[in-house]
């Protein structure tokens, strides 16, 4: 998935040299990358399996060298994306061989905690589990925490609109963000956003967040903290089939009760799971669902009550509650080591990020297994069960080249499936190099052309992360045969990656 | 009643074949808002319903005409509610004049924002086309996001049609406090109760009194009401004469303004009569002090200042935006709006 100018449009050709004396000339203390060897580390995000060596990296530490290095890319011509971590799984910030891949990570300074106010003050290559590392003291902490926060960057998060396992009650990144600066295209500064709840004008804090790059460079976020929530409890229940686990999560939330986290594993995920992280899962049922409940003891109690009668009546096989917190995070250890589990039980994994209505759960199960056994690969299942995000993992080996395009060719069909059902191609994990095409199943051209003309209000001569999160239409043309009919896909037996 | 998207779809390609600005308009009980507009109203109301509501989704759909009372009403039935509490001037309000205004009521720092619950509008644009962005899902990231671009955006960006929403269980109990407070003491207490996590859904200062509502599980509440003390709030209704501005600080001649301020922000010295919601972080001033001075105030502790209503229009309602920041609006407003049919000059005269 090399950007391909015939389809993603041309890029200005650039002299590197030129263009690497004159940056050195103009910014002497900006770290430049520039020699083969340097470079290669950085050709590729967490999606490995897309892989593009840069012309230069740059390594800024300051916003004046932020602001120099684009207005030199904008008088220049030449595409800059933008990088935080890396470990974004949609392959956003996979670079380009005509363009300066940004590498933020240098911005990782938290500026400031405000207890009184919750609210944090952060550069943007600050790691995501830092901040509530930072304002756990005050007794607060930043909710969104995907399951990379350890290591993945708030400017990432932003870049993305990151989600997580809590996202059905606490929001995305999009709801946890008070305020944005911004270096734009052309160098200059734009603060979205305020301290205070509201700002006047268009919400433009919300278009940037979740925008991966393409808009401007995000220099310092301020985000909201919340009060840790003095008591959290976990129920595991298991179920002999989806349909009936499924069923469970609908009931849950037609009591009235909105779980910190509910996240449900079918079997191979389970089992996977518990060979890697001995959780205590049950490896005889065919899902199971992890039920957390946050908040003053005395609610979560009686959540917990509730949540129990509607596990029983759904037909749940067996329900334990973590007796004490070690088993709690026992619990939780085997959810969240799921993918590098599933890592060991096959050479490579592809994670998929569609999200349904959870309505549509068994439907779109079902429909998973039947292309499983068409592509003759296996799939295990992992799923935000409260906000309808699935994370099908499919597995195969990418050594073996006819895997790796059955792999990408199953996922592409899994998507559209989620589309076909009134869901998105991507819940949390972004559109980037990866799901380009299947832009063009979820939106018309008419939708597409919207989205360019936004683009185009920001960043007219298209140098922001090209080739990235928007299709071109000539891209559209060329897989508009991609287009689903009830789940279909035409000429199924001709290969189209 | 019903679908009435084509009426509109043309009503806007006629317009905009005519270059004719057009101002949609629901209930019109927000039309004050913002800078006089001269163009043809275009009536929402007709294109009204809720087109698809699923309770265990959290998520519903409805048409731009729909009153909002309706709907409440229709999430009511299911023990569920818009979390933002919009205001209901006059008595009712639309779907799309909500959504375009982005007004909330007294739970909105607990709860979040118009655009923190909007799912996914359909729009008819400034080209003339019916689109759909984002969806009835709680997680979507394809594309730019610009069914929550809408919200707030006083219909500069196009016609909003339709909008789904992320909704939330009622709580199980509430309860409404007041107790005699200053100013100074209402701040402190108000932080205090929020850094230890009680269940407080809003906190309105004036006239030395604070009231506050709590809402969550019945222990919770109970927990909080013998943590906090004070008493019984009298007045049944008070939030949502509060929420409509029907409390009678809201009366009389002088010009209404809205300061929106950091959370934290302390008791400032504000020439007129001050009633302090969202825990002081909406105040509603009723002054006669003169636009500069209220704006420099709002921007020196960080916020903002909106002329409300008043009796003399006024030419900037809103702050004023740094000069690149509304190059931007108008970039964004050029691209969307090319003909400048929606509601030119309604934010700013520029835009």
């Amino acid at each position: 998935m090399h950007y391909d100018e015939r389809l993603d449009g041309p890029l200005p050709e650039v002299d590197k040299a030129a263009l690497l004396a004159r940056l050195q000339r103009a910014l002497p203390d900006l770290r430049l990358l520039h020699r083969r060897e340097d470079l290669t580390p950085y050709e590729c995000d967490g999606l490995s399996a897309y892989r593009t060596v840069p012309m230069l990296v740059a390594l800024p530490e300051t916003l004046a060298q932020v602001q120099a290095l684009m207005r030199i890319a904008s008088e220049e011509g030449v595409p800059v994306v933008a990088r935080g971590a890396g470990t974004g799984l949609s392959g956003g910030a996979l670079p380009l061989e005509k363009g300066i891949l940004l590498v933020m990570a240098r911005f990782n300074r938290i500026l400031e905690i405000d207890a009184e106010a919750g609210t944090a003050r952060v550069q943007p290559g600050v790691r995501n589990l830092a901040i509530s590392q930072a304002a756990a003291p005050y007794g607060l902490y930043y909710a969104p925490d995907p399951s990379s926060q350890i290591a993945c960057s708030i400017g990432g998060n932003v870049a993305e609109n990151a989600g997580g396992v809590h996202c059905l009650k606490y929001g995305l990144t999009v709801h946890n963000l008070l305020k944005l600066e911004i270096v734009t295209v052309d160098g200059e500064c734009l603060t979205l956003g305020s301290d205070a709840l509201d700002t006047p004008g268009f919400d433009l804090m919300a278009l940037f967040t979740g925008s991966e790059g393409m808009l401007g460079i995000v220099t310092e976020i301020t985000v909201k903290l919340l009060p840790a929530p003095p008591c959290a409890k976990v129920l595991l229940a298991s179920f002999d089939s989806v349909e009936n686990a499924g069923q469970a999560v609908a009931d849950i939330i037609a009591a009235g009760v909105i779980p910190g986290g509910l996240e449900m594993m079918d079997n191979l995920a389970l089992c996977a799971a518990e060979d890697f992280a001995h959780a205590g899962y049950p490896r005889d049922a065919a899902a199971i669902l992890l039920c957390e409940l946050d908040g003053v003891e005395s609610d979560v109690d009686e959540d917990c009550q509730r949540v129990r009668a509607v596990m029983e009546n759904a037909g749940a096989t067996d329900i334990r509650q973590a007796r004490d917190d070690a088993e709690r995070q026992r619990f939780w250890a085997g959810r969240k080591a799921a993918f590098p589990a599933v890592g060991r039980i096959s050479p490579d994994y592809y994670c998929m990020d569609g999200t349904i209505p959870k309505r549509e759960l068994p439907k779109v199960l079902a429909g998973i297994e039947a292309l499983s056994r068409e592509y003759d690969l296996r799939v295990a299942n992992v799923f935000h069960a409260g906000d309808g995000n699935m994370h099908p993992l499919i597995l195969f080996d990418a050594n073996d080249s006819d895997q790796l395009h059955r792999a990408e060719a199953l996922g592409g069909r899994i998507l559209e499936l989620c589309v076909a059902v009134g869901g998105s191609i991507t819940g949390e994990h972004g559109v980037g190099r990866e799901k380009i095409n299947q832009m063009c199943s979820q939106f018309d051209a008419d939708e597409i052309t919207c989205f360019h003309a936004v683009k185009a209000a920001f960043d007219p001569q298209r140098l922001l992360n090209p080739g990235k999160n928007i299709p071109t239409l000539n891209r559209c043309a060329e897989f508009g045969a991609m287009h689903i009919h009830r789940g279909e896909l035409p000429f199924p037996e001709l290969e189209r990656f | 009643m019903g679908d009435q998207s084509e009426a509109l779809l043309e009503r806007v390609r006629a317009a905009r074949a005519e270059r004719r600005p057009l101002c949609p308009r629901g209930t019109g009980g927000k039309s004050h808002l913002g800078r006089p507009v001269d163009g043809e109203v275009l009536d929402t109301l007709g294109h009204s319903g809720v087109v698809h509501y699923d309770p265990s989704e959290l998520v519903v759909t409805a048409r731009a005409g729909t009153r909002v009372s309706e709907l409440i009403a229709t999430l009511a039935e299911q023990d569920q509610m818009l979390p933002f509490e919009p205001p209901l001037f006059g008595g009712d309000a639309s779907v799309g004049g909500m959504v375009a205004s982005g007004l909330a009521g007294p739970r909105r720092p607990w709860a979040g924002s118009v655009r923190d619950f909007v799912l996914g509008t359909r729009v008819i644009t400034g080209e003339g086309q019916h689109l759909r962005f984002g969806g009835e899902v709680m997680k979507n990231v394809a594309g730019y996001d610009l069914s929550r671009l809408m919200a707030g955006s006083f219909g500069c960006l196009g016609l909003i049609t339709e909008v789904s929403f992320k909704v939330l269980p009622r709580p199980r109990a509430t309860r409404s406090l007041q107790l005699r407070l200053t100013g100074e003491q209402a701040r402190d207490n108000i932080l205090g109760w929020r850094r230890r996590g009680l269940p407080l859904s809003a906190a309105c200062h004036g006239g030395g009194l604070l009231r506050i509502r709590l809402e969550g599980n019945q222990g919770s509440v109970d927990a909080a009401v013998a943590e906090i003390g004070g008493e019984p709030l009298e007045d049944a209704h008070y939030w949502e004469k509060l929420r409509d501005q029907r409390l009678p600080f809201f009366d009389g001649a002088k010009p209404l303004w809205r300061l929106s301020l950091p959370p934290a922000t302390p008791v400032l010295d504000l020439p007129g009569a001050l009633l302090s919601d969202w825990g002081g972080a909406q105040r509603w001033l009723k002054s006669d002090a003169d636009t500069d001075t209220l704006r420099q105030l709002a921007a020196s502790a960080g916020g903002s200042a909106t002329r409300f209503s008043g009796e003399e229009p006024e030419d900037a309602p809103f702050q004023p935006l740094p000069a690149p920041l509304l190059r931007y609006h108008q970039t964004l407003k050029a691209r969307l709006d090319p003909d400048r049919i929606f509601n030119p000059g309604r934010l700013y005269a520029d835009l």
